[in-house]
């Protein structure tokens, strides 16, 4: 069932399928060779590994007790409640981070076309949180931010005679939320405002001289122009944020409970911490669906959108 | 849509360095406790003015020994960029200029596997790496950052040489140059700052990449991602120190991404948005 979902999705197209009529076609093909197949033993073997494992009950710790089990570990998985949280759990962070990232970035992508003193370096501070190594944005964040007794927010929200908030115990799910966006918010905003310079200043001057009012203009003129690239970047931040883990890794390890356990959390508490290689594989199949049918919307969104 | 009225315009500018400053926050106050003593950097209320101090990155280096880690971070991303050029530069060169039917299918697909959740495989590539002697191996790194950067190195090198018009290397031809000498002397050297981007892009996304490196290396090949996540169980005061970690480990990426901020707009997008 996995692997034709797989097959659907990714239409792997056969190198020795390309047009050999030209003399020229060949050099072609001998030279997309190495990559395609590169992707293709890098996407099927481990694939194939999954697949055979997950039908086999294998725990690390106990590699002599490894039998074929048939299809015991999918149903394991499957009706392990876990799963179907850690699932939501994925698409919430994903739907959100995206809303926000996107919604902000725009505003600020608007914001920072302005002429203002200082923009050049305003941006260069803007766009910093990106290039920061996920461990480490979350690591400044748990402990010199969201820290409940030392954490900056804690010491301000107290100084206004509020109490502090205990950011992990509290709002594990908005914590990590809020700190993905932080790093990606300025990936959406460097996108859209290189895509929003690129707008034809005469268009808008013309709509303005009709009398558009602002408000107007960001929406049919400036918004239309921002499609392509708002586009991109949904695609781009989808393909991370399927699979964010570093972040859950070094603040909360998923909880409390399961409050912060996404999909790829899952799988590696499955993998690495209980050693159990066939329940794991398994979660893994389910989520190398999950990510296809995501992709399947996706890369025929940007199909669309770019032209190659 | 500059706006004539000056009091619009300072506080347009006002709103947008305050936006900036926010941003930037978390970053420049890591960089300052880094210079603080432990006791000072958990003062309440928090120190603004304090005398500064080395001591920080003195005990980490003493600790975990940094240079092991940023030279692992070095070798494994350049490595893998490297390897990722080689492979991608041929396939993007005959999909540019000899497309057949199969070419934008094949892009498509390309970039689909970067769709593969890694979790998905990471129990198999666990145990390919246990039984090659490639765990926590720079070779092993090196191996699966080429592969995941693959998909994009191909996509934006693709874009790149498309802007290359047709006639420069037909002309050329004409003129008698074979397909090395047109490749060498003309694609290339047009072509270089797109490279260059995407090199640039290959090696930010390696440096920071955090999933294979936390779950494949566990001393010999671990980058400063890794160095940074043994940071992440605190016993006692530490926040200095993490700090001064933090900062030596994000630094060298910083300061490359500051720089090259311009071409890697064009190279994450694939040349879609320019």
């Amino acid at each position: 069932m996995t692997s034709s979902v797989v097959t659907t999705a990714q239409d792997p197209p056969p190198p020795a399928a390309q047009t050999t009529s030209s003399p020229q076609k060949v050099p072609a093909l001998a030279l997309v060779a190495p990559s395609v197949i590169a992707l293709l033993l890098w996407m099927i073997v481990p694939l194939a590994m999954a697949i055979w494992f997950a039908f086999q009950r294998y725990n690390l710790l106990l590699p002599d007790n490894r039998a074929f089990t048939g299809i015991a570990n999918f149903t394991y998985i499957l009706t392990d409640p876990a799963l179907w949280v850690s699932i939501g759990i994925t698409l919430v962070l994903v739907a959100s981070v995206l809303v926000i990232t996107i919604g902000l970035g725009t505003l600020l992508a608007v914001l920072f076309n302005q002429e203002f003193p200082g923009r050049g370096i305003a941006r260069v501070l803007a766009i910093s949180p990106f290039f920061v190594m996920p461990t480490v944005s979350a690591l400044i964040w748990k402990n010199m931010l969201m820290h409940p007794v030392n954490g900056l927010l804690a010491q301000m929200t107290r100084g206004l005679g509020l109490g502090a908030v205990d950011w992990f115990a509290d709002f594990p799910l908005i914590s990590i939320i809020i700190i993905v966006s932080w790093e990606w918010l300025p990936f959406a905003l460097l996108i859209l405002l290189t895509a929003i310079q690129s707008l034809d200043t005469d268009q808008i001057e013309a709509a303005r001289m009709d009398g558009a009012k602002p408000l107007a203009l960001f929406r049919f003129v400036v918004l239309p122009h921002l499609s392509r690239a708002i586009a991109v970047v949904a695609m781009i931040e989808t393909i991370f944020f399927l699979t964010i883990f570093a972040e859950i890794f070094v603040t909360t390890g998923g909880g409390p409970g399961l409050a912060t356990t996404n999909l790829a959390y899952y799988i590696y508490l499955k993998a690495l911490l209980e050693f159990d290689v066939g329940g794991a594989s398994a979660g893994g199949l389910i989520a190398v669906v999950l990510a296809n049918i995501v992709a399947l919307f996706l890369v025929r969104s940007v199909a669309k959108n770019l032209d190659t | 849509m500059a706006t004539s009225n000056k009091s619009n315009q300072w506080l347009i500018g006002l709103l947008a360095w305050a936006v900036a400053f926010i941003l930037f926050f978390p970053i420049l106050w890591m960089f300052v406790t880094s210079f603080k003593t432990e006791v000072a950097a958990v003062a309440t209320p928090p120190q603004l003015f304090f005398t500064p101090t080395l001591e920080n990155y003195i005990d980490v280096q003493a600790r975990a020994s940094y240079f092991n880690y940023a030279w692992n971070s070095v070798i494994v991303s350049v490595g893998a960029t490297v390897f990722a050029l080689l492979l991608a530069v041929p396939a993007a060169y005959a999909m540019a200029f000899f497309p057949s039917k199969r070419t934008k299918g094949t892009l498509l697909w390309m970039l689909s596997t970067k769709m593969l959740p890694p979790v998905g495989v990471l129990v198999p590539i666990y145990i390919l790496g246990r039984d090659t002697g490639l765990l926590d191996t720079r070779i092993g790194l090196i191996i699966i950052y080429t592969l995941i950067n693959l998909p994009i190195v191909v996509w934006m090198i693709y874009s790149f040489f498309k802007e290359v018009p047709k006639e420069i290397l037909e002309a050329d031809r004409m003129d008698g140059a074979t397909t090395y000498q047109e490749v060498v002397h003309v694609l290339l050297p047009l072509a270089l700052p797109g490279i260059a981007s995407t090199a640039l892009l290959s090696i930010i996304l390696s440096w920071n990449e955090a999933f294979w490196s936390l779950n494949l290396t566990t001393f010999d090949a671990a980058p400063l991602t890794a160095f940074i996540a043994s940071f992440s169980s605190p016993q006692g005061l530490f926040w200095a120190k993490l700090s001064a970690a933090s900062t030596m480990a994000i630094a060298p990426i910083l300061i490359f991404g500051w720089i090259s901020q311009k071409q890697l707009v064009r190279g994450l997008t694939f040349g879609a948005v320019k």
